[in-house]
């Protein structure tokens, strides 16, 4: 499998020359950076350059990389030089077998815009407003960019990390107005298990 | 003279052909379907977030619900995408258990999906036998996993534990005499794999008896055939996988294509279907449950005779025994360290495919080095499917649409997560 990624590798260099940012081959699989700028331009080539042809685009999601490598408190730690929301895609090619990872980071982080990728896939057209619901990003050329997950007139993104857990608002029936109202969570997070990132080798006792 | 205008049919959530909670707007021109618009996400319960804030080991009875027509398949993609991470093989004893446990889900959700789709376009029958085959495969569950539906059985590292050497038993009460006792154990007394294989005797049989109620009959076929037709173009551009992608003459399966686990020691074969319609959709699911019944068979015949561990001995991912654990005090503080902490998966990340009976269902996990997963994505099939609704049921009657949705085999655990 390895001979064949390098394969795509090198066949990716030559096709995309300048506009690959980034490209690792990890854990049997391969990665692909681009530039916002070039993202639609360089989705087109995927699918239609016959040493590639990724025909089918499996997966897209929105990735909020605000509190990457931190514990304790994450709101407010991420650096405002680096690029916060990427867009994640899983591109699978058919005719030649392999995978390819699509990651494109946008670049203004209160407000990210993408570029859309219905036309090149029309798959990808409900991934992509899950992504605005869920994380916020923008995708420039999609038709219909509405809210699919969360509830008719939700206000937020829930999947960012600044985002509680518990959400902002709860719902339950009021008997004396006689219907459904919203007020502020009554509950507060809880936090079980912290979460604690180990030096590498950690506890490690020579027999494993 | 006034102008007749289309007119807005709200179908669902509380339809009982919507499986589940889908609500669908559609619009209409007499009896025909101009545009429909699924809205999805009334069961949305933010899984993937809930993992962000739960250990590695935690997330695994989340992963059973999303699917819950097929459960124990859906935790799979999620335990190898974490030993991907981790750099760990898996006993193969613990790769056969969980092949022949992935196809068991296979044929359940292939029953239940079929059975329902029958039952929605005016098959009664159907259902009353494929739900009588469906309690077998949730016995065979419940003795190996203890719970029926939600196993939680696949863990990062292998399986939970061994497959039961004895069948669970019915026992004579007010209701059961001793002679329908017996009549019952019968496939019982010996062990779970004992069970499976009658089982997987009798069901090719089970699957005639289906083809005789279904695949020559005039009204299942004149409800099926040609509706929903997907090219195979249109089927990969909207991002198809599975039996819906088959349905439609593309000959991929990643069981074949790219092989994961011991699938490629096993023989079997892919259906495909020709026209792509609803009918060729069925046909393929009805064969696939023969072919995943071929598989089990192989299965059990090398569990029998190949024991073995079915986890890993490594104790930063896999739990010591009980009795070491209350024997030793290193592997006590292991057992504390791994169920209170958890499992520290090194940064990177991971996407792992496999072909669940739905299509292509994917975990795309990415660890930060933590306790805890930084993000997990869930690629569900049904998804996608269901994405494609407006596109497969435009120009259809609106009875179509019925028979559109139980084509696609959607479950809302799955589309909405």
């Amino acid at each position: 499998m390895s001979a064949k990624l390098e394969q795509l590798s090198q066949s990716l260099q030559d096709v995309l020359g300048e506009r690959i940012v980034s490209i690792t081959n990890a854990l049997g699989e391969l990665t692909l950076v681009v530039a916002a700028a070039d993202y639609s331009a360089v989705a087109t080539i995927l699918r239609d350059h016959p040493d590639l042809r990724f025909e089918q685009l499996i997966d897209l999601c929105g990735v909020d990389y605000a509190a990457y490598g931190q514990v304790g408190a994450m709101l407010g730690a991420h650096p405002a030089d680096q690029p916060r929301f990427a867009a994640v895609s899983h591109l699978l090619s058919i005719s030649h077998n392999w995978r390819l990872r699509l990651r494109v980071f946008a670049t203004d982080n209160d407000f990210p815009v993408l570029d859309s990728l219905t036309p090149v896939w029309n798959g990808v057209n409900w991934f992509e407003r899950e992504a605005f619901d869920l994380f916020g990003i923008m995708f420039a050329g999609h038709t219909d960019l509405r809210r699919i997950l969360t509830d008719y007139g939700f206000v937020g993104h829930p999947f960012r990390k600044d985002f509680p857990i518990s959400g902002y608002v709860e719902m339950r029936y009021d008997a004396e107005q006689k219907r459904v109202i919203y007020q502020p969570v009554s509950i507060e997070p809880r936090e079980v298990t912290p979460r604690i990132i180990r030096e590498e080798n950690y506890g490690a006792t020579g027999r494993g | 003279m006034a102008e007749i205008q289309n007119y807005t049919l709200n179908f669902g959530p509380q339809h009982p052909a919507a499986h589940g909670v889908l609500r669908l707007v559609l619009e209409l021109d007499g009896e025909m379907v101009v545009r429909a618009d699924p809205h999805i996400g009334l069961l949305h319960r933010a899984t993937e977030k809930l993992a962000e804030q739960k250990t590695w080991l935690q997330s695994v009875p989340y992963l059973d619900r999303l699917d819950y027509t097929s459960m124990l398949i859906n935790e799979h993609p999620y335990v190898m995408a974490i030993e991907r991470l981790l750099g760990i093989e898996v006993p193969l004893r613990a790769q056969y258990i969980r092949v022949l446990f992935d196809e068991i889900t296979r044929i359940h959700n292939h029953l239940l999906s079929i059975g329902t789709q029958a039952l929605d376009v005016g098959a009664m029958t159907m259902v009353l036998y494929t739900f009588r085959e469906r309690e077998d495969i949730v016995d065979m569950m419940e003795a190996t996993t203890g719970a029926r539906m939600h196993g939680a059985y696949y863990r990062p590292g292998g399986v939970y534990r061994d497959l039961p050497g004895q069948m669970p038993r019915y026992e004579v009460n007010k209701f059961k005499n001793a002679k329908t006792v017996k009549a019952l154990n019968e496939a019982r007394s010996g062990s779970l794999l004992d069970f499976i294989e009658d089982f997987s005797n009798r069901f090719p049989g089970y699957c005639d008896d289906y083809e005789t109620l279904l695949t020559d009959n005039r009204i299942w076929k004149q409800r099926l055939v040609d509706i929903g037709i997907v090219s195979k173009e249109r089927a990969l551009q909207r991002g198809f996988t599975g039996p819906m992608l088959r349905g439609s003459g593309v000959e991929w399966d990643l069981r074949k294509k790219q092989p994961y686990e011991v699938y490629d020691r096993l023989d079997f074969d892919i259906p495909v279907g020709v026209n792509g319609d609803c009918y060729d959709r069925y046909l393929v699911r009805m064969e696939e449950m023969r072919q995943a019944n071929r598989i089990i068979k192989q299965c059990v015949a090398w569990l029998r005779d190949n024991p073995g561990p079915v986890i890993v001995d490594n104790h930063k991912v896999a739990p010591p025994s009980r009795e070491k654990m209350k024997g030793n005090m290193e592997e006590l503080i292991h057992h504390f360290k791994l169920f209170t902490e958890g499992i520290h998966v090194p940064s990177g990340e991971v996407y792992a495919g496999i072909e669940h009976a739905k299509g292509e269902f994917g975990v795309y996990l990415i660890s930060d080095g933590a306790n805890k997963p930084y993000r997990m994505k869930l690629r569900s099939a049904a998804f996608t499917h269901l994405s494609a609704m407006d596109e497969m049921s435009k120009g259809h009657m609106i009875a179509d649409a019925v028979t559109i949705i139980g084509t696609m085999d959607i479950v809302f655990g799955d589309v909405d997560r």
